[in-house]
């Protein structure tokens, strides 16, 4: 549980800190005085809306490590998983959708809709690219005999790598929606706070696939 | 007002209900006298907190309550009072929770001096081990428990002299230490004695303990604690707290797993010749007699009917005054001279035939089928017998001698001897059955069953 | 900069307020089915756990007949038994009240309160109250399959919940943890909705500090749920494994009725710790609304300010961040190593120094107030009365030595019934009884009010309190039937049937609260749009019941605070929060 511990006291220290500077000294029931800041314009909802949802999937995975770390304690019948090098294989393209998305998402600030396009297509291709590679790994280690129920280690890495495809999937459909709607001929102006989400997602997604895999390679 | 006037009689009358109710901690039996100080404690502290804090509402509903001149008073804060407050609560807490932790570190440390009795639980039972004069237990595993081996020996050295006690009956000497070491083999249980306040979780897969001195002797009922299925509520077992001599004695009764392993078989040819006065009731091929009353013996399990002819030898079955036929047992039984000889007829019913019945009851089979889920879990889905609940066959057998063994259990007539433990369970169970429609129910739905012996 | 204020940088200038898009249908199934308007989600989350809630209510009264009167009827075997305790348990705790807590009351309050026209992602919302119904109907599934539902516990501990003699393992279970499933996938979209719309949309004005306690409940509760449930579903998901591919992830190797499993090595506690990282946080994400709602009522009602307003929200925080590290006061007597024990022995009564400040902060908003003897200020009062009870005998099973021979005893019910059940039940009707006017348009009508309030309030009093005892005389719970146990007196016998019977007649008063819910609708005295005089912006709507969009041409600007009654000097004894302060210009 240390990692989750840790991940929510990092949460709940950003959240009591902010709240601390909005708090401290204010006293509402007196008539107010001093200037008014303003929210700043970056903050916008759909941000905010991705921020919370990412520490939300972040629980679950800090979570999942947590189980993952403390199963592998508590029973002494883990035998770690060979590593397929095909992982390695499908780690590049979730970089290469990342970077692609990326790029998409400066095309889209500086309205240049034909870089936009590719940008966005590459990314969804490499993502799908990855979610085929995985399941081929899956594919592999049943075709190599390490069978789901066989070992935790083996049970845990499915779960894992299910659990992270599951949510570039969910990442893939709004990526769908906005590559449907570029398609319609919505402005690159239009695009880009789709373009933006889409491209935080996969940074995110990509980060916790590292983690993932080098807990994977590590155990 | 009406409400403040609810308040100060619901504290009050709370009050009074903790001094006048019947309901105390139960007579202490352990060493754990400071658990009960730190219940005490907690009971003091939360009292007064409880007690001042309903009646300050009360008296603040009745002086402020609403009044047409009155205007509220405006503190948006207090910084004094809240510090003040929030100071004492917390010296309050720190003084329940110091003596907690203090007796806490006394439970998490086990005297060396302590004994050890291992304590395993299955669905729905009891049985102990005791280390045996090496003072260790020999290792287990799971997968090696079996009829033969309901431990799961492994076999070891150390576990050829481990006291195996399969009754749910444990006895342990007054005023020796001694750790419980709990195990399960299937499910989570708890093994409670109310008595002792001591209590842990057994959890599949590992091994948990806890430890305690018993200070009284005397008989101790044990529960479960922790939700184990249906027959959770009946998963009960007893502890008899006894002077170290008389423990000594009960001990060295004890078989160990060597002497287990070592028992002979039972002889179905010398079993023969005491089935010679069997037979004039129970019939020459065990089939049972209606008019003698005698039930059906044939195809019921060995290690059923050796513990049925032991209780009745040892007079904890067939000596409840309203059990007529089976006080007509008992003399029967006691002609056995030993062990062996039940062991032997035992061996020699396995040899006579698996005949049906005949129906003779008739109660709806389908209103029984659904009281029968309840017998299912132990009893089998097809009334087969489990030998692992140690739950006889049912199916096949006279409906007649089954509708009245219930209504025995139910009204408590068998099974409630103290020595019969495992017929204690059967008085629990037996509750289901509301009414003698619902016993004639469930056994004409048992009549339905092709259940026939162990598989 | 023309405005004044003190609060920096979540003060939204006029033009950052970027006016919603709202969907406003025509058709009558666009309006009240398919709605993306949060306050028709808001009730039609409030219906459907209403009717999910009476399912459990009508089960313990099973449970109850089963307990008061043993082998008088023939309903309850003991696998139904179990199964209604399991399935009581689960649709109270999650069904009913965080669905009813933070999708009903969470739905109608935060974009009124919060000066919004709407949730912020309407459609993720409409979508979660969806998920939500899905889940209750797959739920009510299992009652219809082979075998029946779960009766493995609330708490679901493998390895019994998946194994052989425990009722229904045979496909109960299953729809139980899918259920689980879509009800947090459901719950996380309508979450997300409740937390970016308190951070993002709330009106000029309207700072931190100047929001409603109700709102702040509200809002930890979600931010905690939403951390939380990821647990549940973590732990969900695994058992589903075990149940379905036969992964070992909880389940040990073991031999059940003589039959040997083909697990092995599986840890039953780190199930529990993960069912326990959500279950623990789970009592407060219940018991946060209810803080702020019956901060709210006690107020309003005794037309005074929230005593202490900076450290109740601050308590609301603290609890919620320490809630997260005292789960393992559910299993000192679990197997665990018994030195966490002392750990989480002191994390759970730290818990109790903010828990106190609350309750001394509610009396002492009584105190000097000016106290309404209104049906909401009832209920109030019966929810400190109830809490301080619940509270107190917290203390006893947080301290790890007193809880082990409580543990799995009577007390262990009548404590958490008290301090999870009624003392957020009363609140949830004190809000009914205070809001009902801005949904409606018209009011309750008081004399049923109070007779559902006494009744109720005295009853659970009588079912609950007397449990304690029998905890302290031993009585185990999820017991079927208790037959001659040596330790446990006939009086408990006799107690058990006394508590039935109050538990049928406090289930009969509830019966009359959704008569008057009924009858008021259609004949209850017209309200006005602020009956209660309360300062808050749901009271200050344009039309009532507000509209969707909520308030009219024009987001309200909020000047003051949430608290502003009796303000000494003042006309009336209370000033709504779009009122200027003197000398202020009005924007």
């Amino acid at each position: 549980m240390i990692i989750s511990l840790v991940f929510l006291s990092l949460l709940m220290a950003l959240f009591g800190g902010w709240l601390f500077s909005h708090s401290i000294n204010v006293r509402p029931w007196e008539v107010p005085g001093g200037a008014l800041g303003e929210r700043p314009a970056a903050v916008t909802a759909p941000r905010v809306g991705l921020a919370v949802f990412l520490a939300v999937a972040t629980s679950l995975f800090a979570l999942t490590i947590s189980a993952y770390m403390m199963r592998m304690e508590m029973g002494a019948d883990w035998r770690s998983l060979p590593t397929p090098g095909l992982l390695w294989f499908n780690t590049a393209l979730l970089v290469l959708g990342s970077l692609a998305l990326q790029r998409a998402w400066g095309a889209a600030r500086h309205g240049r809709r034909g870089e936009l396009g590719i940008g966005l297509i590459a990314g969804g291709a490499c993502s799908i690219a990855f979610v085929l590679g995985q399941g081929l790994v899956w594919w592999q280690l049943e075709a190599a005999g390490h069978y789901l129920a066989a070992n935790p280690a083996n049970a845990f890495f499915y779960l894992l790598t299910a659990l992270h495809g599951l949510h570039l999937l969910g990442g893939l459909v709004v990526w769908a929606r906005t590559l449907f709607r570029f398609r319609g001929g919505a402005t690159p102006e239009r695009l880009c706070g789709s373009v933006e989400l889409c491209a935080l997602y996969w940074h995110y997604l990509l980060v916790v696939w590292g983690i993932l895999f080098m807990l994977v390679l590590s155990t | 007002m009406a409400i403040a006037i609810a308040v100060i009689v619901l504290a009050l009358g709370s009050v009074l209900f903790f001094f006048l109710s019947p309901w105390k901690l139960t007579p202490l039996a352990s060493n754990w006298g400071t658990i009960d100080d730190t219940i005490h404690v907690t009971i003091w502290v939360t009292g007064a907190v409880f007690v001042a804090v309903n009646l300050f509402l009360a008296f603040a509903i009745i002086r402020y309550r609403y009044h047409k001149q009155r205007r509220s008073h405006y503190d948006p804060e207090n910084k004094r009072l809240e510090a003040w407050l929030a100071g004492l609560t917390t010296i309050g807490i720190a003084a329940l929770l110091a003596p907690g932790l203090l007796v806490w570190g006394a439970f998490v440390s086990v005297p060396e001096d302590a004994h050890e009795v291992e304590v395993v639980g299955q669905q729905w039972h009891w049985s102990y081990r005791f280390p045996g004069e090496d003072g260790r237990f020999g290792a287990v595993q799971t997968r090696l428990i079996g009829p033969d081996n309901p431990f799961g020996l492994v076999g070891d050295a150390a576990g050829r002299d481990d006291v195996l006690i399969q009754s749910p009956r444990l006895v342990l000497p007054v005023d020796r230490p001694v750790k419980m070491v709990l195990r399960s083999k299937d499910v989570l249980h708890n093994f409670q004695v109310a008595n002792f306040r001591a209590k842990m979780d057994m959890v599949p897969g590992q091994v948990t303990y806890f430890w305690l001195t018993p200070t009284e002797t005397g008989e101790f009922e044990v529960s479960c604690a922790e939700l184990c299925g249906i027959a959770h509520f009946a998963m009960r077992g007893r502890v008899d707290v006894v002077e170290p001599a008389a423990f000594d004695d009960w001990l060295a009764e004890q078989p160990t797993h060597a002497e287990l392993a070592a028992r002979e078989p039972g002889d179905p040819e010398a079993g023969e010749a005491h089935f010679a006065s069997c037979a004039a009731c129970h019939g020459s091929e065990g089939q049972g007699n209606p008019d003698q009353n005698a039930p059906r013996l044939a195809g019921l399990e060995p290690w059923y009917l050796e513990r049925q002819l032991e209780l009745f030898r040892a007079g904890a079955r067939g000596t409840h005054e309203d059990d007529t036929f089976g006080q007509q047992m008992r003399p029967f039984a006691t002609q056995l001279p030993d062990r062996q000889a039940i062991a032997d007829l035992a061996a020699y019913l396995q040899t006579l035939p698996d005949e049906p019945v005949e129906a003779s009851l008739s109660g709806d089979a389908k209103r029984g089928a659904r009281l029968y889920r309840t017998c299912g879990s132990c009893h089998g889905a097809e009334g087969q017998g489990i030998r692992a609940t140690n739950a006889p066959r049912l199916a096949g057998m006279h409906d007649w001698y089954l509708a009245r063994q219930l209504r025995h259990f139910r009204e408590g007539i068998r099974g409630r001897h103290p020595q019969d433990l495992y017929g204690h369970q059967m008085v629990d169970m037996a509750q289901v059955l509301v009414d003698d429609r619902a016993v004639d129910d469930v056994v004409a739905h048992i009549n339905t069953l092709a259940g026939s012996g162990e598989e | 900069m023309a405005e004044r204020g003190h609060d920096s940088a979540s003060y939204a200038a006029a033009s950052d307020i970027e006016e919603m898009e709202l969907v406003h249908p025509k058709t009558f199934i666009g309006k009240y089915i398919w709605s993306q308007d949060a306050k028709v989600i808001a009730i039609q989350y409030a219906i459907t756990a209403t009717a999910i809630g009476l399912v459990a209510l009508v089960l313990s009264i099973l449970i109850r007949l089963q307990l008061g009167f043993p082998n008088a009827f023939s309903l309850v075997d003991p696998s139904n038994y179990l199964q209604y305790v399991t399935m009581h348990g689960m649709i109270m705790v999650v069904y009913l009240l965080t669905a009813l807590l933070l999708g009903g009351f969470g739905n109608y309050l935060i974009p009124l309160m919060c000066g919004a026209r709407d949730m912020v992602f309407p459609y993720l919302n409409m979508l979660s109250y969806w998920f939500y119904l899905a889940s209750v109907l797959i739920l009510v599934a299992s009652f219809f399959v082979p075998g029946g539902p779960s009766g493995g516990g609330w708490t679901l501990y493998p390895p019994q919940v998946i194994s052989q003699g425990t009722p229904g393992v045979d496909g109960g279970i299953l729809l139980m943890l899918v259920s689980l499933s879509v009800f947090i996938i459901g719950f996380t979209m309508g979450g997300l909705n409740y937390v970016v719309t308190v951070l993002q949309a709330r009106t000029r004005g309207m700072t931190l500090m100047r929001l409603p306690l109700t709102v702040w409940g509200i809002f930890m509760a979600t931010v905690m749920a939403l951390l939380a449930f990821p647990a549940l579903l973590v732990a969900v998901l695994m058992t589903i494994c075990d149940l379905l591919l036969g992964t070992s992830f909880f389940m040990p190797e073991m031999q059940t009725l003589g039959e040997q499993s083909s697990h092995e090595g599986g840890s039953p506690l780190l199930f529990q710790h993960l069912f326990w990282f959500f279950g623990h946080p789970e009592v407060y994400i219940v018991a946060l609304p209810a803080f702020g709602i019956v901060s709210d009522l006690l107020a309003t009602h005794a037309r005074k300010n929230i005593f202490g307003y900076r450290m109740m929200v601050w308590a609301i925080i603290i609890i919620g961040v320490l809630s997260f590290i005292v789960w393992a006061h559910h299993m000192f007597v679990s197997g665990m190593n018994p030195y966490f024990g002392f750990l989480f022995a002191t994390t759970t009564l730290i818990i109790a120094v903010p828990t106190a400040i609350k309750v001394y902060n509610w009396v002492l908003t009584l105190w000097r107030g000016n106290i309404h003897l209104s049906v909401p200020m009832l209920f109030a009062i019966g929810f400190l009365f109830t809490f301080v009870n619940g509270g107190l005998s917290g203390l006893f099973l947080g301290n790890v030595t007193v809880d082990v021979p409580l543990s799995d005893t009577y007390f262990v019910v009548g404590h958490f019934h008290m301090v999870m059940a009624v003392a957020p039940i009363l609140v949830i009707f004190g809000a009914i009884y205070h809001w009902y006017p801005k949904v409606t348009g018209r009011m309750l009508d008081d004399r049923l009010g109070k007779v559902h309030f006494w009744v109720t309030f005295l009853g659970t009093y009588v079912i609950y309190f007397p449990m304690h005892f029998m905890g302290f005389a031993g009585v185990p719970r999820r017991y079927y039937a208790y037959g001659e146990t040596a330790f446990i007196p006939d009086s408990v016998v006799t107690m058990n049937s006394v508590i039935t019977v109050a538990a049928i007649i406090v289930s009969l008063a509830q019966v009359l609260f959704l008569f008057n819910l009924a009858w008021s609708y259609f004949r209850g005295r017209e309200s006005g749009p602020n009956p209660w005089q309360a300062t808050t912006l749901e009271w200050q709507t344009e039309h009532t019941p507000p509209r969707h969009g909520n308030f009219g041409d024009e987001l309200p600007v909020v000047h003051r605070w949430a608290y502003d009654y009796s303000v000494p000097g003042a006309e009336r004894d209370f000033i709504p929060q779009t009122v200027p302060h003197e000398g202020e210009e009005r924007r």
